[in-house]
């Protein structure tokens, strides 16, 4: 039964949680997904509609205020070890050099050093940074930093990806160096990735399926089917006519929740 | 600023660094040149004015005497025994209620700061005894333990430990939410978190602390020896007021003032060795 059961399944969920002036507030609504085994799935919506909530109630950060949360066919309870996440802002512990960043997961799951330190040279040679490993964080550009908490996060071997947002303070060039890393990596592993983006041209080219949300309070407006082939080159493939037609049909669905929550966010300045 | 663009369009790279070293040595040269003469015209002035009766020295004493008296105490030694064992007295207390202060205030920081309940309970009385001007405590110090060495350590101790307790609080405060996140994704238990996450990112905040809490604790040191004690530099300056020789204050405060000096040299060279990741700044290359 829980062999056959999605990675993940969110069924009517809605999380409500308090501002810091104390006003309560809805941030998903009556929100269902399904991301099955090994399937990349994107979700995309406006700024700020609660994206990211979707991502924080898988890891059990946050408990939904209704409806259910399934990882693996079991109800999420606590943080789950089989998950890994990517965030969006620099996670990386400044005072740890390359390595200890990488093998901190090992460590703290009771893995021994030298296997840890061995895993972690190991996947530091697979996201190109052999040679830096004794560097602090801050001595590296964003998209090293980057392949570092890919490193970090892929060492943990997770069935789950979370990705929040992972590429969206890099510059172009850089960001689409990282989609072939991130899909390179995913080939070998095939964990089931929920990857949150505002950037539909990302969502695309990385994802099997995805998910388009409404203006906060988030719900699910329209799913689409990705059916490009694979293996994928994210560089080439926005030039792809049926990428084009695609990207134009989504952007159509999305774009009315990007006027509306435009049109919210200036009537409330 | 467009004219030196255009000079630094014509150097190599070897020049400009050669050039900005210059740069730099000559303007250290300046400051240390400026120091030197503000400190020349500062105990000339006093000397002057004291030899000259402008002020009188009685009370104001003068570098010369102050100086001589200094070798006095290092050669003769105080009336009330060899300098060096007056300064030793100060430093025990200073340094075991420095010590004792930060360790119990970086664990009651930490503690409080990672949990809320607590630090709610708390924070009231934490405000009530830290509104105390703390140097009142010291009679009742004395009262209890007595003119020795605990009752200075005392004092230090509760110098020492609002100002890390409240910085290390602050610091656990101020840990990054992704870090600890994503440390706890990673697999990190309570404890671990604690240990490899909350505590290094308070560091920096911890070590600002120790900087001023040093001074604290050699104050606390001194206050204590006012009130009563039977040896220490504050008991050198509270015989030195009983007789009026201001030299001997003044001897007394330049003796306590190297001390606390070399105090923040070694805390910031111990910061450094111990604070390496941190982003050293780039300048304009002009």
């Amino acid at each position: 039964m829980s062999e056959l059961a999605p990675a993940i399944e969110l069924r009517g969920v809605t999380r409500r949680f308090l501002s810091s002036g104390g006003k309560s507030l809805t941030a998903l609504r009556d929100f269902s997904m399904t991301v099955k085994r090994g399937e990349f799935v994107a979700v995309v919506g406006p700024t700020g509609c609660g994206k990211s909530t979707t991502l924080n109630l898988v890891t059990g950060l946050f408990k939904p205020s209704a409806g259910e949360v399934k990882v693996m066919g079991q109800p999420v309870f606590g943080i789950d070890p089989r998950i890994g996440f990517v965030f969006q802002t620099d996670a990386l512990f400044p005072w740890r050099n390359v390595i200890d960043n990488v093998v901190a997961g090992p460590l703290f799951r009771g893995v021994s050093r030298a296997e840890a330190y061995k895993a972690g040279r190991d996947w530091l040679v697979r996201v190109g940074l052999k040679n830096f490993e004794k560097l602090h964080p801050h001595q590296l550009s964003g998209g090293m930093r980057k392949r570092v908490a890919l490193a970090q996060t892929f060492i943990n071997k997770p069935e789950i990806l979370l990705m929040d947002e992972p590429f969206s303070a890099l510059d172009v060039q850089t960001r689409a160096m990282m989609h072939e890393e991130l899909l390179k990596l995913w080939e070998a592993n095939r964990a089931s990735v929920v990857f949150v983006t505002h950037d539909l041209e990302e969502a695309i080219a990385l994802a099997d399926k995805v998910y388009v949300l409404t203006a906060g309070p988030a719900t699910v407006k329209s799913v689409y089917e990705i059916n490009l082939p694979r293996p994928r080159h994210v560089a080439d493939i926005r030039y792809d006519k049926d990428f084009v037609a695609l990207s134009m049909r989504i952007w159509a669905d999305l774009k009315d929740e990007v006027l509306k929550a435009q049109a919210r966010a200036t009537m409330a300045a | 600023m467009t004219e030196i663009m255009t000079l630094s369009a014509n150097l190599s790279d070897a020049e400009i660094e050669q050039k900005a070293k210059s740069n730099e040595s000559r303007y250290r040269l300046k400051v240390y040149f400026w120091r030197s003469v503000i400190l020349v015209l500062f105990v000339g002035l006093w000397e002057i004015a004291g030899r000259r009766e402008w002020i009188d020295p009685f009370f104001y004493a003068m570098p010369s005497a102050i100086v001589a008296r200094l070798w006095d105490w290092t050669i003769n030694g105080t009336s009330e025994g060899p300098l060096w064992y007056h300064l030793w007295v100060t430093m025990e207390e200073a340094i075991l209620g420095f010590i004792t202060g930060s360790i119990v205030g970086i664990v009651v920081g930490i503690a409080l700061g990672r949990n809320q309940l607590a630090a709610d309970i708390f924070a009231l009385y934490i405000k009530l005894i830290n509104s105390i001007p703390r140097v009142v405590l010291a009679p009742i110090f004395i009262m209890i333990l007595g003119l020795g060495l605990a009752s200075k350590v005392a004092l230090a101790f509760v110098m020492v430990f609002f100002v890390v307790f409240s910085n290390a609080f602050q610091g656990v405060r101020e840990a990054d939410k992704a870090m600890i996140a994503n440390a706890r994704i990673l697999g990190a238990s309570n404890w671990q978190l604690t240990r490899s996450v909350i505590v290094p990112s308070a560091m920096s905040w911890i070590f600002a602390s120790l900087h001023v809490s040093f001074g604290f604790a050699i104050i606390g040191a001194i206050v204590g020896e006012f009130v009563g004690a039977r040896y220490g530099i504050g008991l050198l300056i509270n015989i030195a007021k009983g007789s009026f020789d201001a030299a001997g204050m003044f001897a007394a405060i330049l003796v306590v003032m190297f001390v606390a000096l070399a105090a923040e040299y070694l805390m910031t060279w111990v910061e450094n060795r111990l604070i390496s990741w941190k982003p050293t700044t780039m300048s304009e290359a002009n």
